[in-house]
């Protein structure tokens, strides 16, 4: 084998990317003089209903192109959800493209496109709005039958059961049970329950969401997107503009950062208006306020867990309750919440182990930036109130942090009853784990942070104390039975490859993943495979990049479609040679018959099928393309340790080293895996230390730039640890199981349980600002 | 107004509006290495070379730059090839938005101090290039890499 499953290679799109090649969607509208710019007006008011606009004066102003407002009548009043997920989508259909209620500070009241920027906001500028200013809800446990109703449109609706309630402000409820919770609680010796606050978390990606629209010469509409999602937006504008979907071409060049945060559709909607009344290009480019007030931050939750142990501190039964706030819409609503107990609870709710297990909740509307999906959705939210209630339940037990998980966390060919139980906003499918490498995960980080089983703190003198907390986690690989990604490859004369691929290249390197996988299934040097992904014309079908999917199920389709391409290359031969084609072998390099009579190279055969005279009706075009729907999400799984020092006279805290070692299945690029382990963990170090959306009184984000809004700066986090541990699951591509989420999810808790050990300080609302250690040493 | 700068070594000469800011100048007449992100010159994306040192082009008013050097990653193509590559190698470059900016820092950061820098000196001197991608670690990785090699 070639071995180019397993080797760093460098990304193929890297130089480029680095070297500063206009391939980011800005840069490409950058060189389209013709190009409008939208810009949209938002609304000041938390909740509000549109009394009047005046837009008479952006109409008459020079270099005005197209105004667009929830009166015009050629825009259609279709409800819908921005959400890019499957159809049919768990998000509730509580979105039109303009309405006229506005439903948060941010919220789009209407929208211009003109010659240039400038003349883009004073037509903004010169608009009259009156609104009927209503009264908002702004607490998100205030929300539930609240008498302000959000939500009072008679179109919004859900498209299968999603305990969608818009008269009560509930955009979505679950619950779930396995075994008899409370009965198993009251029999339990020791309980521990307590509430846990996670708070909303700004994606901040690098480049702010971005569209790019232009007619084609086929008079099709060409939609370049910063999107994760291209084939869920082109289905998304299809639907809600009523534009015939074979018209619509949605491609994504690079995009600067997605995390989550372009899974959903944007500035597109007014892009596309655009274009398609004025039939000029248009560009709609929000600013960083924007993209902070008026796109989507990480759902707000209050998690309460209780947690039933014996004696020696075996669990008998778990039990979360979740309240999520979604903000002004639902979308991924319901999807979220649910994984904050389907992606925490089976690391304990162990079958034939724990005796019971529940989850349910509420997910609420409020006058708030919407929630939307973020890289651990839901998990890492859960993550943080499960993993503080584990350490909580080891001192009660009388254990070290490290025992009571490793006597009670998911081993390999166990399984929990939640597989089956839940879903994604579905039932879920049982599923047996069939790689699980947690304690070796454990043993590993103790080993490499020196961890003591009996003290995880030292005092270091001048009332500075050093200490260690810890936390596991784990997460899926894509969305069973709903996911269904697909490949295709061509040979090309000279015998190279084309693959083309749906899934989203955002940054992660999935191309260059993918392109490993072909060619070490056709035993040949990556940079033969010429990659393409997500343009709905010209590549196959793949939901996108979100999910922890895109190793594991398009991996798992590129494999079959390379063995059908080695298949087709095979019969090929035989065909000309007429010979069986059995008697066939490519290797990477020669076509050979097994009688030695016969041989070509793939150069040849590749050329030859274009050109030789020769082959006659023989010549033609080898394609293969496959696809793979997950039947199983093997979740793969992390153990962190976090060493900090602390100073208790301010509760400052810096973190010395964040260790945390990954059971991912089988590594297909070494280099790339590492960075989207050492990368999450920073975004989860953000959310636990610095990051907090927080608003005003009235509703207004408080925290809409940099100035305000802390993202970790490398000086607070100059050493970061990351491990695999060796493990592969027979279900991934080369045993891969997903790496892209599971990063994010333990430092919440981990900080927590140090700062703990060091202070006695136990803090259950997110951040862990040091002013709330500080605060609590004083009580 | 009338502009004229030395932009990565070639004369120009730009008719700009007295409020534009250096960034919006050079993206709008087609150098879009230059990245807009944060808008509050808080990220460093935006960062260009003027007269060798690193500016925020986002807050630079274009007309400070009159008769002075300005250099973008196109200026340092062939000098920083090898950090291009030790970038690539680590897996640094993720979704790469901030990566260009990265580049000319770097290099000015060399210039300026030399290769042979602790840890310390280096984080100092790029702390204000954000980057949400990488964890900053791999970065790191490929700029000692780089300095390794230009010792």
């Amino acid at each position: 084998m070639s071995s180019a499953v397993g080797k760093s290679v460098p990304k193929k799109d890297g130089e480029g990317i680095i070297k500063g090649k206009p391939v980011y969607t800005n840069d490409m509208a950058k060189r389209d003089p013709d190009a409008l710019t939208v810009r949209v007006l938002r609304s000041p008011h938390a909740y509000a209903r549109i009394k009047s606009v005046d837009v008479s004066a952006a109409k008459a102003m020079e270099g005005v192109a197209t105004v667009m407002t929830h009166l015009d009548k050629d825009i259609p009043h279709n409800i819908y959800t921005r959400a890019g997920q499957g159809f049919p989508e768990p998000s509730p259909y509580d979105k039109f493209i303009l309405d006229e209620f506005v439903r948060y500070v941010g919220d789009e009241v209407l929208a211009v496109a003109a010659v240039d920027e400038r003349t883009a906001q004073a037509a903004l500028d010169s608009v009259k709005v009156e609104y009927d200013v209503l009264e908002p809800v702004l607490d998100f446990e205030k929300a539930e039958g609240h008498k302000s109703v959000i939500h009072t449109e008679p179109e919004a609706c859900e498209l299968f059961p999603i305990g969608f309630e818009p008269k009560k402000n509930l955009a979505a409820s679950y619950f779930c049970e396995d075994g008899d919770t409370d009965g198993e609680m009251k029999k339990s010796d020791i309980v521990v329950e307590d509430t846990f606050y996670t708070q909303a978390q700004a994606h901040y990606c690098a480049e702010t969401h971005t569209c790019y629209t232009y007619m084609d010469g086929y008079d099709r509409l060409n939609v370049i997107s910063s999107t994760q999602v291209p084939h869920h937006i082109r289905r998304i504008i299809s639907k809600a503009l009523d534009f015939d979907r074979s018209r619509i071409r949605v491609h994504k060049p690079k995009v600067g950062g997605g995390y989550g945060g372009k899974q959903q559709i944007h500035g597109e909607m007014f892009a596309c208006i655009t274009t398609l009344r004025t039939g000029k290009p248009a560009i709609c480019n929000y600013s960083r306020k924007e993209v902070f007030e008026s796109t989507f931050a990480r759902h707000q939750m209050k998690i309460t867990v209780k947690i039933g142990a014996n004696k020696d501190g075996s669990i008998n039964a778990l039990d979360m309750d979740v309240l999520s706030n979604t903000g002004a819409y639902g979308e991924h609503a319901l999807t979220v919440f649910m994984l904050a107990g389907g992606k925490t609870l089976p690391l304990y709710a162990v079958q034939g182990r724990s005796k019971a297990v529940k989850f349910g909740g509420k997910v609420v509307y409020t006058n708030m930036t919407p929630g939307g999906a973020y890289r651990g959705y839901g998990a890492m939210q859960g993550n943080f109130a499960l993993e503080s209630a584990m350490d909580m339940l080891a001192e009660k037990v009388g254990v070290s942090p490290a025992k009571i998980r490793e006597m009670n966390m998911i081993k390999e060919g166990q399984t929990s009853p939640l597989f089956k139980l839940m879903g994604e906003g579905t039932e879920g499918k049982a599923m047996n784990v069939e790689s699980c490498k947690l304690e070796y995960c454990m043993k590993r980080a103790k080993e490499m942070a020196g961890w003591n089983d009996e003290c995880q703190v030292t005092e270091l003198g001048n009332g500075k104390v050093r200490a260690q907390g810890m936390a596991i986690a784990m997460q899926g690989s894509g969305i069973v039975d709903i996911d269904m990604a697909s490949a295709a490859l061509k040979l090309n004369d000279d015998g190279f490859f084309n693959l083309t691929i749906g899934a989203t290249e955002i940054g992660q390197g999935s191309d260059t993943a993918m392109s490993q996988i072909a060619a070490d299934v056709l035993n040949m040097d990556s940079s033969r495979i010429v990659v393409y992904s997500s343009d709905t014309d010209l590549t196959p079908f793949d939901p996108g990049a979100y999910a922890s999917k895109t190793t594991y199920v398009t991996g798992n389709a590129v494999i079959k479609t390379a063995k059908a391409m080695k298949a087709k290359i095979e019969a090929k031969a035989a065909a000309i040679w007429k010979v069986e084609a059995k008697e066939v072998e490519f290797d990477g390099k020669m076509v050979k018959s097994s009688d030695g009579k016969n041989s070509i190279t793939i150069e040849d055969l590749g050329s030859n099928l274009y050109y030789d005279m020769g082959l006659g009706a023989l010549k033609g075009q080898l394609m293969a393309c496959e696809s793979f729907t997950p039947s199983v999400s093997p979740p793969p799984y992390m153990a962190a340790i976090v060493d900090i020092t602390i100073d208790k006279v301010t509760g400052h805290y810096d973190i010395n080293d964040y260790i945390g070692v990954i059971d991912c299945g089988g590594l297909i690029n070494p280099a790339l895996v590492k960075v989207q382990g050492e990368g999450g963990l920073v975004q989860g170090i953000g959310m636990a230390c610095y990051e907090d959306v927080a608003y005003s009184d009235k509703g207004q984000m408080l925290t809409n730039s940099l100035f305000n809004y802390k993202v970790p700066a490398r000086k607070e986090v100059p050493k970061i640890t990351v491990e695999f541990a060796e493990s592969y699951d027979p279900t991934g591509p080369y045993g891969a199981k997903s790496i892209g989420e599971i990063g994010i999810d333990t430092p919440m808790a981990a900080i927590a349980n140090a700062i703990y050990a060091a202070t006695g300080v136990r803090i259950k609302d997110l951040p862990l600002f040091p002013e709330k250690v500080l605060m609590g040493m004083k009580k | 107004m009338k502009l004229d700068i030395r932009l990565n070594g070639a004369p120009k000469t730009y008719y700009i509006k007295d409020d534009e800011y250096l960034l919006d100048v050079l993206r709008n007449n087609g150098i879009t290495s230059v990245k807009r992100s944060c808008d509050t010159s808080s990220c460093a994306m935006c960062t260009v070379l003027v007269d060798g040192k690193p500016v925020l082009s986002c807050s630079f008013l274009a007309a400070r730059a009159q008769g002075k050097s300005v250099t973008t990653v196109d200026g340092i193509q062939k000098e920083a090839d090898a950090f291009f590559k030790a970038m690539n190698q680590e897996g640094a470059i993720q979704c790469g938005y901030c990566d260009t900016a990265l580049a000319v820092t770097v290099y000015a950061m060399v210039q300026e101090l030399g290769a042979d820098l602790t840890d310390d000196e280096i984080r100092h001197y790029i702390n204000g290039n954000v980057c949400r991608c990488s964890g900053y670690v791999s970065q790191m990785r490929a700029i000692k890499t780089y300095l390794g090699g230009l010792k």
